[in-house]
């Protein structure tokens, strides 16, 4: 497959984990957080830190919109799943979700509730043309890659009239994570965690460019490489941000050149402006409440805000105190430090957020990698 | 009864095969049930034992151990690219009984039919299965037929129940790999799975990707007269590959060592776990096997899979090893290592 | 997050859809988000929406950076690395 496998050849592995070696043989310690939920999952299901030298380490970071997910936004979904008439459109990650009180969608949906796993914004719509006589919701989840495809559904929604379709959204916003990160106590402080250097997300750089990222780079002198999805890119990326900080340079590079442009998808970008605008307030699970971090539909578009058709209000619930999540998701410990993991808390019986999605770290080290605990 | 009087009344009407569809009668152990037999069911397995119309099927085993298996058949679509719930009941109990090294016999079929469930299908969907078991050298000796009310059954579900004779000096189970032992797969991952997939709705995707669907005891007839060493046979169904390989480590108390770049998947099949964000390793065979034989043998066992239709692209994937925590390990295909976990649930389609 | 993959457009179907191939595989999507797009293209797909093309220029660039991560480099390290182990 075209601009797939190319980016997954083992002998180009090699070569790049030889150079990566060699560039940061400088007795200095190389911490890299990758952002996005996606690539975490690439580095534990493809073994690349096994092809990279000790004293560079990977920090896993929060870019996983399932993991941040607050249960209480969960449980408004499923509370709205088990509406008479209501047909519920959701993609498939939030399916097996645990809410409040050991629910989900799954066990909902096993007790009646009509509820639809959809790959495309496109399929709800089509579910609520169907049938007009229900009311369909889609669970709208993602950050900036995910919600221009809600945009669109909802203007397609509204050029056909449709006045059964409404969506539930919780779209959030990748630079306002990243702040949150940077701007953590843990990171202010002396001898703290240090994150040296970040991995940038692939396909929600396609969709807002590589330009939002420069503040962070200049702001807090931490250089980010954009990154493409496939092992290889990861690899040249992490190549890239060695050569910058053994330089003492901290800009922006762009390592996903294929697909990423500095400005972004303008047409993407506009669709989203023109449904969306910023809640002023959003809480995140692990990384508690960040400002401007999450969007809401205009009012001109009220009809087919789900929060303003139906009456659901939001009640936050508490984490479980053992679990580490919001520690892990700043890139503050690792899975192995938490307490819970992989005893009461796995894939089959996830308690926090990390363990929740399959791109949590904690869901990707106990898939891909735990053979590494216990061989320690 | 008398057959041939039986027989006489029943000639009165046959079922209307091409428009009629199946009703409550039909399952009532009365005149109804017997035409169904007599019109669909009987002509489809088309065998001495089954023409003899007793509840049940009387015949001599000559020597050696007995197998027998079960499985019941819920999947849907009922018609696939590659085979049908019919097929797949005859392929999936054969190939049961056959990953003991026994030489497959006999089958049973029991059929729950859900009301109005036409009749030109299931009438198909016998001759579907005569057909398969007849090529796979078995016959359907015996069943059942139940029809429930609308609503309490998807269409129709199949149990089918089989029985062997293991030839002596074979000794194969679950339990008894060995570290360095050799893995070996029969081919391609990942294949019926994605048949299926590709007609669930909300996921449609074009492909000529077909279901493995297959027998399997000709091939392991061939392979353990050539290779009686063998330890472990197992099919990878549902679950794929991940869970068959972490079964037979969690039995044996060993570990694995895979690596990814021998395990063969198809192109289509990959690009349809890509879309969908699934792992092949997790997806469903049913024409496909795992053989665990002692290295020296690996060679040998691998020519005669090759030689035979269904194990062309036969490869020896990789090895057992004493393993106290029993993972399955692979190298994946830049070089780094991995564990194939078996999962919790279905495998769910992912944005993410 | 953001799962996404390349595909070719093998063929428009409407104002804004066309029928894209992975391997062999072909789906229909939204490339309603992507200015002018051609059978033969690639696209970024994500959540059946076509979300960029993938600029083939640019992609043929990125892989001849990582050829100059060549085996030039990497003899002369094996070298550099024999020599330090070598007896004195």
């Amino acid at each position: 497959m075209k601009h797939l496998d190319e980016y997954r050849d083992a002998e180009t592995a090699r070569r790049l984990a030889t150079t990566i070696a060699r560039e940061a043989a400088t007795g200095r310690r190389y911490r890299l957080m990758e952002f996005c939920g996606g690539h975490t999952h690439a580095i534990f299901r493809y073994g690349i830190e096994d092809l990279l030298p000790s004293n560079i380490e990977m920090v896993h970071g929060p870019g996983c919109p399932v993991c941040v997910l607050p249960t209480g936004r969960l449980d408004m979904a499923i509370r709205l799943a088990c509406r008479d008439g209501i047909i519920l459109a959701s993609y498939g990650d939030m399916l097996r979700v645990p809410g409040s009180r050991g629910q989900s969608l799954m066990k909902a949906k096993a007790d009646g509730a009509d509820i639809r796993m959809v790959y495309s914004t496109l399929d709800a719509v089509k579910l609520a043309e169907a049938n007009p006589e229900r009311e369909v919701i889609f669970f709208a989840i993602g950050f900036e890659t995910t919600t221009p495809p809600t945009a669109l559904a909802i203007e397609a929604a509204a050029k056909k009239g449709l006045t059964n379709f409404s969506v539930f959204c919780n779209h959030v916003l990748t630079p306002s994570a990243i702040a949150a990160i940077l701007e953590a106590p843990a990171i202010r402080e002396l001898d703290a965690v240090e994150i040296d250097g970040f991995l940038g997300p692939a396909h929600v750089s396609v969709v807002i460019g590589s330009q939002p990222y420069e503040f962070f780079a200049e702001e807090y002198r931490k250089p980010v490489a954009i990154s493409g999805f496939e092992p290889i890119d990861i690899m040249q990326s992490i190549l890239m941000l060695v050569r910058q900080l053994n330089e003492g340079r901290a800009v922006v590079e762009n390592q996903y050149i294929r697909a990423v442009t500095r400005d972004g998808n303008l047409r993407a970008k506009e669709a989203v402006s023109r449904v969306f605008e910023l809640r002023r307030d959003f809480e995140w699970r692990g990384l508690g409440h960040i400002p401007y971090s999450a969007l809401r539909l205009k009012d001109e578009f009220a009809g087919f805000d789900a929060e303003r058709r139906f009456d659901e209000s939001y009640i936050p619930t508490e984490g479980i105190k053992a679990c580490e999540c919001p520690a892990i998701l700043r890139g503050a410990k690792k899975p192995t430090d938490c307490r819970l993991f992989g005893r009461a808390c796995t894939p089959e019986t996830p308690l926090g957020s990390c363990m929740v999605s399959s791109e949590g770290a904690c869901a990707a080290y106990y898939t891909y990698g735990r053979m590494r605990e216990a061989a320690q | 009864m008398n057959v041939a009087s039986r027989n006489a009344r029943l000639a009165a009407r046959r079922l209307d095969l091409a428009e009629g569809r199946v009703d409550l009668t039909h399952g009532a152990g009365g005149r109804a049930m017997q035409q169904l037999i007599e019109e669909v069911f009987r002509p489809a397995f088309d065998n001495p034992l089954l023409a003899r119309g007793d509840d049940q099927a009387a015949f001599d085993i000559s020597s050696g151990r007995m197998v027998m298996s079960t499985d019941s058949f819920v999947v849907s679509p009922l018609f696939f690219p590659g085979g049908d719930i019919g097929s797949l009941a005859v392929h999936g109990t054969v190939n049961d009984v056959a990953m003991s090294g026994a030489r497959a016999l006999y089958l049973s079929a029991g059929f729950v039919i859900e009301e109005g469930f036409p009749l030109a299908e299931l009438a198909q969907i016998a001759r579907s299965m005569g057909e398969a078991a007849r090529a796979a050298g078995v016959a359907v000796v015996t069943g059942d037929t139940k029809v429930v009310e609308r609503g309490k059954a998807d269409r129709l579900f199949i149990n089918t129940a089989g029985i062997g004779v293991v030839p002596a000096g074979i000794e194969i189970s679950g339990d008894r790999a060995r570290p360095r032992d050799a893995i070996l797969l029969s081919g391609s991952m990942g294949d019926h799975g994605v048949a299926i997939m590709a007609h669930r709705a909300g996921l449609e995707f074009e492909t000529t990707v077909v279901s493995d669907s297959a027998a399997l005891n000709g091939l392991v007839a061939d392979m353990v007269a050539a290779v009686p060493t063998i330890r472990v046979l197992r099919d990878p169904t549902r679950g794929g590959l991940a869970a068959t390989l972490n079964e037979i480590c969690h039995q044996s108390n060993v570990g694995m060592q895979l690596d990814e770049a021998a395990i063969p998947v198809k192109p289509e099949v990959l690009g349809a776990c890509e879309l969908l964000g699934l792992d092949p390793l997790n997806v469903a065979n049913e024409g496909k096997l795992v053989a665990i034989v002692p290295a020296e043998d690996a060679e040998r066992l691998l020519a005669v899979l090759r030689r035979h239709p269904l194990g062309r692209d036969a490869m020896v994937v990789g090895e057992v090893v004493a393993d106290p925590a029993r993972f399955v390990r692979m190298a994946t295909r830049i070089g780094g290592e991995r564990i194939v976990d078996w999962l919790a649930g279905e495998q769910l389609p992912r944005i993410c | 997050m953001c799962h996404a993959l390349p595909v070719k457009i093998i063929a428009l179907t409407g104002p804004d859809t066309a029928k894209v191939s992975l391997g062999g595989i072909v789906k229909e999507v939204s490339v309603a988000l992507i200015d002018d797009p051609r059978p033969g293209d690639y696209v970024v797909l994500h959540v059946g929406y076509a979300l960029a093309k993938i600029d083939e220029a640019e992609a043929e660039r990125t892989l001849e950076l990582l050829a100059a991560e060549s085996s030039d480099e990497i003899t002369e390290f094996s070298a550099t690395a024999e020599a330090a182990e070598a007896p004195p």
